[in-house]
């Protein structure tokens, strides 16, 4: 019955989203106020009818509904409740019906705050956001249909991936949704604007507080897959460049030089093509992601739905909409505007910087991800492109980068003189040089003192902007209102301070892990130990234990540093009979300077355990910086929400 | 049409054409089977292995049994469906005296493994355990059942993912088998 009903809402979904685009077109060509209203109340009526289907069939999953087939073949009754629900997406299906939900929620958005645009820039852009709808909707319906029904009705499911039953993963694909998906406003508002022929600093105004959403969510998301990778698959990685990794890189790369277009768009009405170029290149990115996870076009260990037809019909919803939104570019782009000239030596001229920048940084992890494809389609050769391609292509360009935003938020709009940068340049280049001596001297290593002056230059072009920003240090400030003055900054302010410092702290993260890891692994039997980097590990007991879903083998290791007790870990590896398998969970002990992990491999009581120890030098700073940046645009969301104006009807 | 007051900009056609060649190369990708994917195994060493039989009284299985012939290494499990599927080419196969049969047992538990085989017939000449994945991880197995074939001199020359078919068999790996024969004469 439930089943049922969520089948229901689907199609009344694909009719609403039908509805949606054609009368939103309509209205806005003919600017017909009643075709408008009705295309927003069918957006928001298509999102609380996919908030219906998803909630049933996360419902079905609760209750363990074998009738059906999805649940059948991803539940089990044994699971914890958590991993139930969390099942609701972690299978093609339902991951989709979330896709489609999201997407659907944010054209009710469009609808509801998007009252300030202008009529019928709003309309085309909700009509347009209908006719993605629509696509994704009967994707859904005609190839992945979450409510199918299975006869006859299993006894038990058949379970969920055990490396998928983590809180980590369990909860990282909304976060992720909601930032592949949230670019979509930006894409539907550039086609609208395209289809109108004009677009102005008003748009860029607009757009930007949904890209910044997507954004920091984005940002989460993927920090979130980077820590579940990190501590679940046990390799001590955090980064792979995996294609299904890559393919969600790619739109935060491009929605980043999004999000830096557009402040310019905003603040000098400059940059209007690029930005629209921009917006449809980021959700293209999402997807072509779509596309590559949903067909298992490349293979990784990430692909769990590999079906032609699926990809067929991706493709095709790709072709449209991507194909159509450049076609519109290439007729419309010469009736707008180039913008305002610029200086060399001015703001503008370092975004330009950071866009082309972060555009090379796009191509280059799409040129990697995609090589393969490339190379077999001419030659019909199998190869795989692994990380040192990556290290060698990626990290230069973000370095430079890296430079260039250190500096760039310093320098006037239109135009600047350099001497007016000197004092706070020869401030950050001290800065550096201290860092760079005294790192080189405790490291011992020249690229890792090279990766930390990184980080400080950045840290302290963006701590001397703040304080410049909040005027201290200029006669005439008194410390005590500081307060007064921290408030009234404009949230973008404080915002974008987050955001840059947060990558410092990534960066510095990441070169104490590529500079200063250390591993050890030995055959421990109880009683003995291993070191690693002047940590002591002792394997104390090995004991049984049993989950919800799984038997557990523990072993318990106590860590010493010079004889002083540190810590005790408890790493498992994990059997589930239900899906056959044999997952390992290691154990951390976490620090601000250092992470020390442990994994126990096989083994048995006669010839001891295999243990692998790890010293992960400031690994943690690489999410913690990650996550700074995420709450830093939330923080400037809250400063560039549009200004409530009077509204030309009520809410 | 939009009517152009200015020179017509081509520039703005460059997006959509890379756009095109994009969408081209992502279809051509559509129509080939990444399965195929040979692992990056290929033609290296195979890893240094030494694992107990699963046969009691049998000697324990390392890279020296594999030294001067040629092997089938099929990795298979008493739990694995597909396994039964291609069985009975592993049975015809066992009849060949050219190809040394090596069972990989992973994941297993050894008396449904026996059971097992004394149930769908036994082609193997030898069987070792992998209880604890440690050759099927260095050799990139990512399911059962998963055939490699070995040379004489330890190298890894084909990889089937999935079950071995007639078809299989008689198109990828039977010339690869010829050929080292021939480059030994």
């Amino acid at each position: 019955m439930l089943a049922e009903l969520g089948q229901l809402a689907l199609v009344m979904t694909l009719l609403l989203s039908a509805i949606q685009a054609w009368s939103g077109l309509t209205g806005g060509h003919l600017n017909d106020s009643r075709l408008m209203r009705l295309s927003e109340r069918s957006a928001i009526a298509e999102a609380l009818l996919c908030c219906l289907a998803f909630g049933l069939l996360a419902v079905l999953f609760a209750q363990s509904d074998f009738s059906v087939k999805l649940v059948a073949t991803h539940s089990h009754t044994t699971k914890p409740l958590i991993y139930k629900l969390s099942g609701t997406w972690g299978n093609h299906e339902g991951s989709m019906l979330l896709w489609l939900m999201t997407l659907a929620v944010f054209g009710a958005g469009i609808s509801l705050f998007g009252k300030s645009l202008p009529s019928g820039l709003r309309a085309r852009a909700i009509g347009v956001h209908g006719l993605l709808g629509l696509g994704f909707a009967g994707f859904l319906l005609f190839t992945s249909n979450p409510f199918e029904r299975l006869s006859p009705i299993p006894v038990d499911g058949a379970g969920l991936n055990p490396l998928l039953q983590d809180p980590g993963l369990a909860f990282h694909p909304p976060f992720l949704y909601i930032g592949y998906v949230g670019f979509s406003v930006a894409f539907s508002l550039a086609v609208a604007a395209l289809i109108e022929g004009q677009i102005d600093a008003i748009w860029a105004r607009w757009v930007r507080p949904w890209v910044l959403l997507a954004w920091a969510f984005l940002t989460i998301g993927i920090t979130m897959g980077s820590i579940w990778a990190y501590y679940e698959l046990g390799w001590g990685g955090w980064w792979f460049w995996d294609p299904v990794e890559n393919v969600s890189f790619m739109p935060w790369l491009a929605g980043t030089a999004l999000l830096h277009s557009t402040l310019v768009a905003q603040a000098r009405g400059g940059f209007l093509r690029w930005t629209l170029l921009l917006s449809i290149a980021t959700f293209s990115l999402s997807l072509i992601g779509t596309f590559i996870v949903r067909s298992g076009v490349l293979t990784s260990v990430h692909a769990f739905a590999v079906d032609p037809a699926r990809g067929v019909y991706i493709l095709i919803l790709l072709a449209l909409a991507t194909g159509g939104a450049l076609t519109l570019y290439a007729l419309r782009a010469n009736k707008i505007d180039h913008g305002t000239p610029f200086a060399v030596e001015s703001r503008e001229a370092g975004l330009v910087i950071n866009n082309i920048l972060l555009v090379c940084a796009t191509a280059t992890v799409f040129l990697g991800t995609f090589y393969p494809l490339v190379i077999d389609a001419i030659t019909g050769e199998k190869i795989t492109v692994g990380p040192p391609y990556f290290d060698m292509t990626f990290a230069p360009i973000m370095s430079a980068l890296i430079l260039v935003m250190a500096f760039g938020p310093l320098v006037k709009w239109r135009k600047d003189e350099f001497a007016r940068l000197r004092p706070a340049l020869l401030r950050m280049a001290i800065a550096v040089l201290v860092s760079l001596i005294l790192f080189a001297l405790i490291g011992k290593s020249v690229w890792g003192a090279l990766g930390l002056g990184l980080a400080v230059w950045l840290a302290s072009g963006s701590l001397i902007n703040y304080a410049r920003k909040l005027r201290l240090g200029v006669k005439n400030s008194r410390i005590g209102n500081l307060g007064l003055r921290v408030r009234a900054l404009p949230a973008a302010a404080h915002g974008f301070f987050l955001a840059h410092v947060g990558l410092a702290v990534t960066v510095a993260g990441i070169t104490g892990m590529s500079v200063w890891a250390a591993e050890s692994t030995a055959r421990l039997n109880v009683g003995e130990q291993v070191s690693v980097a002047g940590y002591d590990f002792t394997l104390t007991r090995m004991s049984d234990g049993v989950g919800d879903n799984y038997q557990a083998l523990i072993g318990t290791l106590a860590i010493s540093q010079n004889g002083d007790p540190i810590a005790t870990l408890e790493a498992e590896r994990r059997f589930y009979p239900v899906e056959q398998s044999v997952t390992t969970e290691g154990a951390m002990d976490v620090a601000v300077h250092r992470t020390l992990y442990a994994a126990i491999g096989e083994g048995n009581d006669m010839s001891g355990w295999i243990v692998r120890v790890y010293m992960h030098p400031l690994v943690s700073w690489i999410w913690a910086g990650a996550l700074i940046m995420a709450l830093g645009g939330f923080v400037s969301l809250i400063g560039s929400a549009p200004k409530s104006k009077p509204a030309e009807e009520p809410a | 049409m939009a009517t152009p007051e200015k020179k017509r900009d081509w520039s703005a056609l460059a997006p959509i054409m890379a756009f095109a060649g994009l969408a081209f190369l992502l279809a051509v990708g559509l129509t080939r089977d990444p399965r195929l994917l040979p692992s990056e195994m290929i033609d290296r060493e195979m890893p240094s292995f030494d694992l107990p039989a699963l046969r009691a009284g049998d000697a324990r299985v390392s890279n020296a049994d594999l030294e001067g012939q040629i092997s089938l290494v099929n990795v298979f499990g008493s739990w694995c469906a597909a396994c039964i599927v291609e069985h009975s080419k592993l049975v015809e196969l066992s009849f060949r005296n050219d190809i040394q049969m090596v069972g990989l047992n992973w994941r297993d538990n050894n008396s449904a493994a026996l059971r097992w085989l004394a149930q769908y017939g036994d082609p193997y000449d030898l069987i070792a355990i992998d209880t604890n994945s440690d050759l099927a991880i260095e050799l990139g197995v990512t399911g059962a059942p998963e055939t490699f074939l070995i040379g004489p001199n330890g190298q890894i020359r084909y990889k089937q993912i999935g079950p071995l078919t007639d078809q299989a068999w008689s198109e990828n790996i039977e010339p690869i088998v010829n050929a080292i024969k021939a480059e030994a004469n």
